[in-house]
């Protein structure tokens, strides 16, 4: 069943079921995202793709409300504006968004500024290179929950990580902060896959970044060095 | 760590086995009641028993303030330094004990006797200032005098009204004491749809803050198709200012369990639970007691039973959704709403969820009938109401009125020595209001057209000499530390808020600093996924408005 529904004043039909993000996409509208990812659930956490939808009182996060029949919604209000950029803004001011180019674009798009909080007291924590596999950099890493989410039901069951903390303190961490070969993690870089910051990062990557050629980085992995010339 | 004794955790969290996941907290409750502290193998033990991933284990321990990881004292004590405190010289008990145990806030001396920590509002407001020690309220904390009250916290109960707190005032009430259960018999003999239908007439909405009209939400999860259908009593009272649940369950227990039953007769449900805060130790007991004379009496049993569910410190689990994943045994985030809990609830069921002074107006209605009831109050606003009434008065309390009086008549109750410069209404998600408010009558209906919301009934009075850019600074750092950290608007904005409040309170604002508070809040108000976010900028935009002055400190 289609039904009709005006979006920044312009008349689109969606399929029921739809959520206001998808029907937009189809009808080559643009709602930004951030924490939304075909393959994990939806959980509505960045809200940067807030809607306003006439009738409601507060501004509706696009990627899980449903379309419906008559709804009139505004993707790019004063309100709705207002608070993608502040949003953005705080970010700007808690993570390391160095590796995101996608959020530095939309900040650009928003005028967010990068400065907009002085004095702010940053997220920051140490690198963490304890495997063979990847790199964790949660100064890089926005709390999108992609990586606990197909750690656990959405993707490979494996449960190898959670939250520490709690509000702004809140980060992604193994049990009592084990390193990753302590966990239950079979290394199967789903995780890696969906990090939208580069938070996770392929350890060859991040070797390679450093400086590295990868025939050290070859060396390094295998203990061995090149094959003599036959 | 090789010295844990584990063959200590087996018998103390054997209960909970069988209730999977949903054992965490009270087997991690159990485990730190026999260590002090939850050690690494015995959380993995907890884990391999209950058969819940290590680190979902380990994420739930760091959610929970009261849930520790690393070794804390055998002595805990907590000092409320929200405003309520604020305003009686928390800070002053703070420092003279840190001092005088040689350790800071947060820290435990090294042999490990003590650990002193600073708490958030502790519901022992109208007996400021307060902390916890243990699992027992110190209360009227004297410095100067080096006096306190340690214990069974004072109930002080006053007002034109005693039907809600008819029981309250004279320690716990027994089932002998409170008789029978004279309302649900009579709701017994009324068909379910009979007794929505009455507690719908009586116009009762719910007190938690929401107002949303009880006999609807009945209603609703009445309707709804699910094999077990559940009454959840949120007794996780944590509302700065607000500590009304906390003498109706601790003086009376017996009226919110006949609440609770009769909501059990009206949807068919056949399991409730009371989610009780985990700064309330004191009541689980007195709760135990009241369920075993109910059941003993036969109100409760195979068709109905009840379970208590200690909380262990987070403010969003008093978001029912919050609430439902707590009790399932996870982090307190609260859940994109809809689905609504009417239909999918608790473990994805059927669910009702009411506060606990919603709960004791369910037996009045049924004994009055909804005409009776209705003759208390006004029109749009039936019945009686508890406000939490604290600060600069001459007599802290819960008071009890017809809705109806004004805010002036509350006051002149309280004792109110001149007019004051300010009121928090509502509790920290609330608004303040100003002496011109004193005539606006305490109804749903006035206090929206003034602007004002009724929340959970707090009504905190500052007078002219208190400095309110520090009580802003209180609620700043409240919801920076409550934030579950869920969605993005509230995880930074209650951060980015409280050090904007940080500076405004030492008069050290930066250029742009009101434009800042303002994005902020109207960011966290407009796009939060939950209450908490939505309303953690409410009264610091109400200040806004009334007293630009506060903010303009400019370097």
């Amino acid at each position: 069943m289609t039904s009709k529904l005006l979006m920044d004043d312009k008349e689109i039909s969606v399929e029921q079921g739809q959520t206001l993000l998808e029907a937009a996409r189809e009808n080559g509208m643009d709602i930004p995202t951030i924490c939304f990812h075909e393959a994990t659930t939806s959980n509505a956490l960045c809200r940067i793709c807030v809607v306003e939808v006439e009738g409601m009182r507060l501004l509706q996060p696009a990627c899980i409300v449903q379309a419906a029949d008559g709804m009139k919604v505004q993707t790019k209000s004063e309100r709705v504006v207002r608070a993608r950029r502040t949003i953005l803004e705080m970010l700007a001011a808690t993570m390391d968004l160095s590796d995101a180019p996608e959020i530095l674009t939309l900040m650009d798009e928003y005028g967010a500024r990068v400065d907009r909080f002085p004095e702010a007291e940053r997220r920051e924590s140490a690198l963490k290179d304890d495997n063979p596999m990847y790199v964790r950099d949660y100064s890089k890493c926005l709390l999108c929950w992609r990586c606990v989410q197909v750690c656990a039901d959405d993707a490979q069951y494996t449960f190898a990580i959670n939250f520490s903390g709690r509000g702004y303190e809140t980060q992604i961490g193994t049990f009592f902060d084990r390193a990753i070969p302590e966990t239950t993690c079979v290394l199967c870089g789903q995780c890696v896959g969906v990090c939208p910051t580069g938070a996770l990062k392929p350890k060859r990557e991040y070797l390679l970044e450093q400086g590295m050629s990868p025939q050290e980085i070859s060396v390094m992995n295998t203990g061995r060095k090149r094959r003599k010339q036959k | 760590m090789s010295d844990i004794d584990l063959t200590r955790l087996h018998p103390a969290i054997e209960a909970y086995i069988p209730l999977g996941r949903s054992g965490l907290l009270p087997a991690l409750h159990a485990a730190q009641r026999i260590y002090g502290w939850l050690p690494q193998e015995v959380a993995a033990e907890v884990a391999r028993s209950l058969e819940v991933p290590l680190a979902d284990v380990h994420g739930v321990i760091e959610f929970y303030s009261l849930f520790y990881n690393e070794p804390v004292g055998r002595r805990i004590i907590r000092v409320c330094t929200d405003p309520a405190c604020g305003l009686k010289g928390a800070d002053d008990i703070l420092r003279h004990l840190c001092e005088h145990h040689g350790i800071e806030a947060g820290q435990s001396t090294p042999d490990l006797s003590l650990t002193i920590e600073r708490s958030p509002c502790l519901g022992l407001c109208e007996q400021a200032p307060a902390a916890l020690v243990d699992d027992k309220a110190e209360t009227n904390i004297d410095l100067d005098a080096g006096s306190y009250e340690l214990g069974r916290p004072r109930s002080i109960v006053g007002g034109s009204l005693r039907l809600l707190t008819e029981h309250c005032g004279n320690g716990t009430t027994s089932l002998a004491k409170y008789g029978e259960y004279i309302a649900l018999k009579k709701a017994l003999t009324m068909k379910p749809e009979d007794v929505i239908a009455e507690v719908k007439s009586a116009g009762l909405v719910g007190r938690g803050g929401a107002a949303f009209p009880t006999g609807v939400k009945w209603e609703g999860a009445a309707k709804a198709d699910g094999d077990q259908k559940y009454i959840v009593c949120n007794a996780d009272e944590s509302e700065p200012g607000t500590f009304k649940d906390r003498i109706l369950l601790l003086d009376d227990p017996h009226r919110t369990i006949e609440g609770m039953c009769i909501a059990a007769h009206a949807i068919g449900a056949t399991k409730g639970y009371i989610y009780l805060r985990g700064e309330y130790p004191y009541i689980l007991p007195v709760l135990e007691n009241a369920l075993t004379e109910a059941r003993a009496a036969g109100y409760l049993g195979e068709h109905f039973d009840i379970e208590v569910r200690l909380g262990a410190g987070a403010y969003i689990c008093g978001e029912e959704t919050a609430l439902f994943e707590s009790i399932e045994g996870k982090r307190g985030f609260p859940r994109v709403k809809p689905p609504f809990p009417t239909t999918h609830g608790l473990f994805g069921q059927p669910t009702i969820i009411n506060n606990v002074e919603t709960l004791c107006n369910v037996p009045l209605i049924l004994h009055e009938g909804a005409a009776g009831y209705r003759k208390i109050g006004t029109e749009k606003s039936p019945g009686p109401k508890l406000f939490c009434v604290s600060g600069d008065v001459a007599q802290p309390g819960l008071y009890e009125v017809p809705f109806g009086v004004t805010l002036r008549d509350l006051l002149d109750m309280a004792g109110l020595h001149s007019a004051p410069q300010a009121v928090l209404f509502g509790g920290a998600a609330g608004a303040f209001a100003t002496f011109e408010h004193l005539d606006v009558r305490l109804t749903f209906e006035d206090l929206r057209a003034a602007g004002l919301p009724l929340g959970s009934g707090v009504v905190m009075v500052f007078d002219e000499s208190r400095d309110l850019r520090d009580v802003l600074k209180r609620l700043g750092h409240f919801f920076a530390h409550e934030s579950c950290g869920k969605c993005y608007p509230c995880q930074m904005g209650t951060q980015r808020q409280m050090e904007i409040l940080d500076r405004v309170a030492v008069g050290k604002t930066l250029a742009g600093d009101l434009e800042r508070l303002q994005d902020v809040g109207w960011t966290m108000t407009d796009a939060s996924l939950c209450g908490l976010g939505q309303t953690a900028a409410g009264a610091v935009l109400s200040a806004v408005k009334l007293w630009p002055g506060l903010f303009d400190s400019g370097r």
